[in-house]
């Protein structure tokens, strides 16, 4: 039987050393079994590696930061949806969620669909509320203070111990162990991705991480969970194992029953040595290593582009466990003319 | 003493905690160990079986068996004596 066609637009084609999740959820958009489909890439740098990959991406426009504003993303949108006939878009940057979730309803009247967070969602699992999170859903969660100012850092060994984690509100955390990284680390990474900065508790023990989608009724659409294997000096997972962790899938599926999240998330978990479970941050899309979950037999953004699409998805029951992702990096060659393309008509 | 059930050691001796993701590489003796503890077998009969089959004596086996089972315990892959009661 013939598969219906879909045109999807992705975001986060940057496969770099902190990769974005698009090449990876266009990858398992691909191998979907109830469409085909063609992929728009949405890039936001000309040499986001995704642009050029043209085995995955059929073609790529670019689009303005979120600081250039909504209407702007609007007005790009409108005339990418009018040669491209989006039916769907995934946005996969925590930072440009906030104007997609407010262009939603715009979005959907011309007929593009998004499984997103609503604001609410969105804002109530910010890092900077992560202690009433905590508080609100009975979860365990590292103590956090949010600064704004950097003369606040002198107070902090009264409330913290060494070392303590300075963590941006989008990107970006590092491990101070005195009160001169404290400092350094607030200036380096309030400069990139501005204020306030997250002071955290540190968590002494072993990394873990969950992908998963909920449907926004509270119902577990889908939940792999994943051991960090080999971790970069970004923190980012260059390898990873599934497991199977009860006490992770039911903290998860405890998060999407009481926030009844819709969409896609990765929770990043922490498990101290006495096999306790803290909730260290609430990503609220897919990750970058969603990959692993269809090879483990979840294909979780086939999944949320028919949910975004209104269509009854059935929750996956299984995953294979102990099933390995090892990332790796490939050198494309690639005109200078694709270059010069998508860099002065942003579009390739 | 048990092998947790979960715990998968394949034939090239290759220990996979499928909750914590973990993997161990286990030498051919320790596999032999690891295989007569799933029989469960008890210390005095590994012990023995390990004594006929290599030139080794006593002291030197328990030692060397009781430090195994020791790291065994410290990665969590053997069930608790509550674990094993139920």
């Amino acid at each position: 039987m013939k598969k219906r066609k879909l045109n999807i637009a992705v975001t986060g084609l940057n496969a770099i050393d902190s990769p974005g999740p698009g090449v990876s959820v266009i990858r398992a958009l691909r191998e979907a079994s109830s469409f085909d489909v063609n992929i728009t890439g949405l890039s936001y740098e000309s040499l986001e590696p995704g642009i050029y990959m043209h085995d995955l991406v059929d073609r790529t426009y670019s689009i303005p930061y979120p600081a250039a504003g909504i209407d702007t993303l609007l007005a790009r949108l409108e005339y990418i949806h009018e040669k491209e006939k989006l039916d769907v878009i995934i946005p996969n940057f925590d930072a440009e969620l906030y104007p997609f979730i407010k262009l939603e309803p715009k979005l959907k009247a011309m007929g593009i669909h998004m499984f997103l967070p609503t604001l609410h969602q969105f804002e109530e699992r910010h890092k900077v509320n992560l202690n009433d999170f905590g508080r609100k859903y009975n979860i365990s969660v590292p103590k956090s203070k949010v600064i704004y100012d950097l003369n606040t850092v002198h107070s902090l060994p009264s409330e913290f111990s060494f070392p303590m984690i300075v963590k941006g509100k989008f990107y970006d955390a590092s491990i101070a162990y005195s009160i001169e990284q404290v400092k350094s680390y607030f200036n380096k990474i309030s400069a990139k991705w501005g204020l306030p900065i997250i002071i955290q508790e540190f968590i002494h023990g072993t990394e873990f991480n969950v992908t998963g989608l909920g449907d926004g009724k509270g119902n577990t659409i889908a939940a792999v969970p994943m051991r960090k294997q080999y971790i970069t000096d970004k923190g980012k997972a260059w390898g990873g194992i599934s497991i199977s962790d009860e006490k992770m899938l039911d903290m998860t599926r405890k998060f999407l029953k009481n926030t009844k999240w819709r969409g896609g998330f990765e929770l990043e978990l922490m498990k101290n040595k006495d096999g306790e479970l803290y909730l260290l941050e609430i990503n609220p899309r897919l990750p970058a290593w969603i990959y692993l979950a269809v090879g483990v037999g979840q294909n979780i953004p086939e999944a949320l582009v028919n949910l975004a699409l209104g269509e009854k998805v059935t929750p996956f029951a299984t995953y294979d466990v102990g099933k390995m992702f090892i990332r790796y990096a490939w050198d494309m060659i690639v005109d200078r003319e694709e270059f010069e393309q998508i860099s002065i008509y942003g579009e390739l | 003493m048990k092998l947790r059930k979960n715990v998968a050691v394949s034939e090239a001796g290759l220990l996979f905690n499928p909750v914590t993701g973990e993997s161990f590489s286990v030498n051919p003796i320790g596999i032999e160990i690891l295989n007569l503890i799933r029989e469960e077998k008890d210390p005095e009969q590994i012990g023995r079986i390990i004594l006929n089959k290599y030139t080794t004596d006593q002291a030197t086996f328990e030692k060397d068996y009781y430090d195994f089972i020791g790291i065994l315990e410290h990665h969590n892959l053997l069930e608790s004596h509550e674990e094993t009661k139920a």
